[in-house]
C-alpha cells in the first residue's frame, strides 16, 4: 500500500511496475504545487486544469513507456514539463495571453488609465495660472527673455535676435528670471505642487 | 469569559486541479498500455 512518506522515486519505480496506487499518490502529492504553479502564469483555472491535465498525461506516457530516468527529481521534471506547456500556450495565443474578466480577476488589474484625474487637471491648472501672475511680477527684460524661452519655445539665439543682444546677456536675464522667481515664491510663501 | 477575536492570517489559497481531471488521469492511466516494437512506441487504450 502506498505510503504519504514513501519517496517519490520509489513510488515512479512502483507505478512503472504496474501499481496505479503509485500515480495517485504522487499526483495527491504534487498536484497543489504543480497546479498552483501553473495558475500563477496562467490565472485561469479552465486553462490551468488542461494544461494540468496535458502535463500528466505526458508524465504518464513517459512512464508507461519506461523512458523516464529516475534520478531523484521527479518533481522538477514534472514542473518543468508544464512550464513547457505554459510557453506553448502562450505562443499559440501568439505571446499576449487574452485576458478575459473572470470573476477571478478584473483585466484593471493590471491595466491603469494614466491620464489626470479631474482633480488633478483642476491642480495642474492652478499651478500655471499662479506661476503666470509670479512671472508678471519679473522685472521686464527677464520677464521677456523667459517667456519666450518657456512659453514660445524660442531658442537663445533666437532670444538674442529678437530682443537685440547678445546670446550672453540673454542667458544671463534667464538666469537671474530663475533666481528672482525662487525669491518670489518664497516672499509669497507659496507652495506650488504638481 | 468573553470570545476572543483574531484575525486569521491570510491563508494562501490551496490552489487544486479539478477532481474530475485527476480522476480522468487515473482512469486514463489505467487504461494506457504501451508497447515498444523496433523503437517505435503504441499507445494502447483499452476500453
Amino acid at each position: 500500500m502506498a505510503d504519504l512518506h514513501t519517496p517519490d522515486a520509489l513510488l515512479v519505480k512502483n507505478y512503472v511496475d504496474g501499481s496505479e496506487v503509485a500515480l495517485a499518490t504522487l499526483i495527491k502529492r504534487h498536484e497543489s504545487k504543480i497546479y498552483g504553479f501553473i495558475y500563477s502564469k496562467i490565472a485561469d483555472r479552465d486553462i490551468s486544469n488542461d494544461i494540468f491535465q496535458d502535463t500528466f498525461i505526458k508524465v504518464i506516457k513517459t512512464l508507461k513507456s519506461n523512458s523516464y530516468n529516475e534520478e531523484g527529481k521527479f518533481l522538477p521534471w514534472v514542473m518543468r514539463i508544464s512550464h513547457n506547456l505554459i510557453v506553448d500556450h502562450f505562443r499559440k495565443t501568439k505571446k499576449m495571453p487574452m485576458y478575459r474578466e473572470t470573476e477571478e480577476f478584473s483585466i484593471f488589474s493590471i491595466m491603469s488609465d494614466d491620464a489626470l484625474t479631474i482633480e488633478g487637471k483642476m491642480i495642474v491648472d492652478q499651478v500655471e495660472i499662479d506661476l503666470k501672475k509670479l512671472i508678471e511680477e519679473l522685472p521686464e527684460d527677464q520677464k521677456e527673455v523667459l517667456v519666450m524661452r518657456m512659453y514660445q519655445d524660442m531658442s537663445f539665439k533666437e532670444i538674442s535676435e529678437v530682443t537685440g543682444v547678445s546670446i550672453n546677456t540673454a542667458l544671463g536675464r534667464m538666469r537671474y528670471a530663475l533666481m528672482n522667481l525662487r525669491k518670489i515664491i518664497e516672499k509669497h510663501q507659496i507652495i506650488l505642487t504638481n | 469569559m468573553g470570545k476572543i477575536y483574531s484575525k486569521k492570517a491570510q491563508a494562501s489559497k490551496n490552489l487544486k486541479p479539478k477532481k474530475e481531471v485527476v480522476s480522468f488521469l487515473l482512469n486514463y492511466s489505467k487504461a494506457l498500455t504501451v508497447v515498444k516494437i523496433d523503437d517505435k512506441n503504441f499507445e494502447i487504450i483499452a476500453n
